[in-house]
């Protein structure tokens, strides 16, 4: 075990044997101009302050902690506790991030953003980030997941960010990225490519970490002053990992505070899934080595969630090295117990959560019955639900 | 040292080098492909490795990909193409080009050995730039293989030595900052970058994407060692199917001639 779990990746981006920058040469020196950014603006606190003061009164953090009595009540376990970044602007904790690094992309000069977007959270999130300074936002979006997440796309429009449904695959998230890379490449001199979770290329899984992290220390430090004691279990949903690397990486050199992080198993592990750790292997996908699911020839396979969020079928590089450190544990719960994580949520606490947290929400239903009434879990309310509700009602069978 | 790729640049004339993926339309149909290819003139063959997220090519080669992969074409079957193709031509260069990960999920070791065994010569991976080399590089480098790197517009002198560090066979100039098949870069920015990549690579330098007819193979044939035709040849493929190969032919007589005679015309 290494003396301390936060001091990746290393100065070539590899977090162990995963991470790294594998990209096309056009994109290289662009990837190496970013680190080279992002090494000032992290060494300067004039980029800090600026950051703080967008999350504070543009982003309205810090999000509440939140005790769940009624939930606890019900699971008859453990105490279980939210991290409320549902109640972010945007409604999502991928604002923290999209004000990072559009602050990096002005820093840089660029002129023009683009992102991707799978259930469009982060669409809407840097679409927001682009009206609030002005630039110019292209949003890449699965053709699949236009239809399934309508609201979010009429949402970016207002914004005025131009959304473009991609066609090639089958029309999700790992398309919609392959597209955004495509553009990058072409527009490399005056665009900022936004990536929404912490994979890609080196530096961005550290960027993207950096900036979620305030959601595992405003926790770390609600909590301790709330109750005097960190937490036993931290538990949080992963489709690329960005919320759960935000809210792990604090605590990791905590050695007292286990760690869940829940992957999608959509129709189940053994079917159509998006548990890259518990159903793939380590191969290399838009930038990085990682997790992939993957044929044997390398082929890599869709991945299915009743989350648009959660169905790609990689992972961020440090969450591969966490598994494989053994640091964090990954679960999966299917479409089924998300759902059903969901109307409990819905039930006990009046709280509408989005799909993705859903997730982390039936791994909690899981685990607090068996665990001691005085030990506290802190699971990542990573989403607000208002998107998801044609989705689950049509699930459910209802017809709005 | 002497080989099939050095040769293919010494020959007196540009090389022209041809693109087609491996398996489009159907792992069967891409063996008349190639010896059309090389019969039409091609000095160098570059048989695509298909993949389901080809991330640095345009519509025309994704389409390509997705046909292949479609038509369930496997790295056995296009290893098997490359094999039967080295007995039917022992002469002609046969270079790989696609992406990271099909190339290692066997490990690199695995995929070079393979190389060797069915008499490839040289490897173009799109997203393993010169940082991440240790991936593929050593494992190819100790089977004999050339590593060929791509140099882009974006790839400026101070960067240049460490692209061509390891790398051999030739010197792949991606001469716009896009996707394969789309745009075509203008012929002065072309000759410059020309001047600048030739003060520093040792190796000849082949100029591709965007270069579709034998009007544009031409003039940069004047300026370049080698001229890379790719998203025209796979436009042919989509539109003749398993009947491609004599189009194919024809097309590349007519691109061999231009870039063949270029520096004649010149002179």
């Amino acid at each position: 075990m290494p003396n301390s779990f936060r001091t990746l990746p290393d100065e070539r981006g590899h977090f162990g044997q995963f991470g790294g920058r594998y990209v096309a040469e056009t994109l290289m020196p662009l990837i190496l101009d970013l680190e080279a950014e992002y090494r000032t603006a992290k060494a300067d606190p004039a980029f800090h302050a600026e950051f703080d003061d967008l999350l504070e009164h543009y982003v309205g953090r810090p999000s509440p902690l939140y005790f769940a009595p009624r939930l606890t009540a019900e699971l008859g376990g453990a105490q279980i506790w939210f991290k409320r970044d549902e109640l972010n602007h945007t409604g999502a904790h991928k604002i923290n991030n999209c004000v990072g690094q559009i602050l990096l992309a002005m820093r840089m000069g660029k002129t023009r953003i683009i992102a991707e977007t799978g259930a469009g959270q982060h669409g809407v999130a840097t679409a927001t980030v682009c009206a609030r300074f002005g630039l110019p936002c292209t949003i890449f979006m699965g053709a699949t997941d236009v239809a399934r997440q309508q609201p979010n796309v009429f949402r970016m429009k207002l914004l005025g960010a131009e959304v473009v449904p991609v066609t090639a695959g089958a029309g999700t998230l790992k398309d919609a990225m392959n597209e955004a890379l495509r553009d990058w490449v072409a527009n490399v001199h005056n665009t900022f490519y936004i990536i929404g979770t912490a994979a890609g290329p080196h530096p961005y899984p550290e960027l993207v970490r950096d900036f979620q992290s305030v959601i595992g220390r405003e926790a770390r430090e609600q909590l301790l002053s709330r109750t005097g004691r960190l937490p036993d279990l931290l538990v949080a949903a992963i489709g690329g990992g960005s919320n759960a690397i935000g809210l792990f990486h604090p605590f990791l050199d905590d050695s007292s505070v286990k760690m869940l992080g829940v992957e999608a198993a959509g129709h189940g592990l053994d079917k159509e899934h998006a548990a890259s750790l518990a159903g793939g292997r380590p191969g290399i996908l838009h930038g990085n080595k990682t997790y992939l699911l993957q044929d044997e020839d390398g082929q890599i396979t869709e991945g299915h969630s009743i989350s648009a969020g959660l169905d790609y079928p990689g992972i961020g590089p440090e969450h591969a090295w966490l598994k494989e450190v053994g640091r964090v544990d990954y679960t999966s719960v299917t479409d089924k117990e998300a759902l059903d994580a969901f109307q409990l949520l819905c039930r006990t606490e009046g709280i509408i959560p989005a799909l993705e947290p859903s997730h982390a929400i039936a791994a909690v239903a899981k685990v607090a019955p068996t665990l001691p009434k005085d030990t506290i879990i802190l699971a990542n309310l990573c989403g607000r639900g208002d998107k998801d509700i044609f989705s689950v009602a049509e699930h459910l069978g209802v017809k709005i | 040292m002497t080989n099939r790729l050095s040769s293919a640049f010494a020959k007196g004339h540009p090389a022209l080098v041809c693109f087609v993926t491996a398996g489009d339309p159907t792992p069967d149909a891409t063996p008349a492909i190639l010896d059309a290819l090389v019969e039409g003139g091609a000095d160098v063959i570059e048989l695509g490795m298909p993949f389901t997220d080809p991330m640095a090519d345009g519509p025309a080669i994704q389409l390509a990909n997705l046909r292949s992969l479609g038509a369930g074409t496997t790295t056995a079957d296009i290893l098997r193409i490359a094999t039967d193709f080295r007995a039917r031509h022992p002469d002609v260069p046969l270079v790989l080009m696609g992406y990271a990960n099909p190339m290692t999920i066997r490990g690199p070791e695995w995929f070079a050995d393979a190389c060797a065994k069915a008499g490839v010569d040289g490897v173009i991976c799109v997203d393993i730039p010169p940082e991440e080399d240790p991936e593929l590089g050593p494992a190819l480098r100790a089977k004999g293989i050339a590593p060929i790197r791509l140099a882009t517009p974006t790839t400026d002198d101070a960067r240049l030595p460490a692209v061509l560090e390891g790398s051999s066979g030739f010197l792949y100039y991606v001469s716009v900052a896009g996707i394969t098949g789309k745009q075509s870069a203008a012929l002065d920015s072309i000759e410059q970058a020309m001047q600048r990549l030739k003060a520093h690579a040792e190796i000849p330098v082949a100029v591709g994407f965007g270069v579709r007819t034998p009007e544009q193979a031409g003039p940069i044939a004047r300026v370049a060692d080698g001229v890379v035709v790719g998203s025209a040849l796979v436009d042919l493929i989509a539109e003749h199917g398993a009947n491609a190969a004599e189009p194919v032919r024809k097309l590349v007589s007519a691109l061999a001639q231009a870039v063949h005679s270029a520096r004649k015309e010149m002179a």
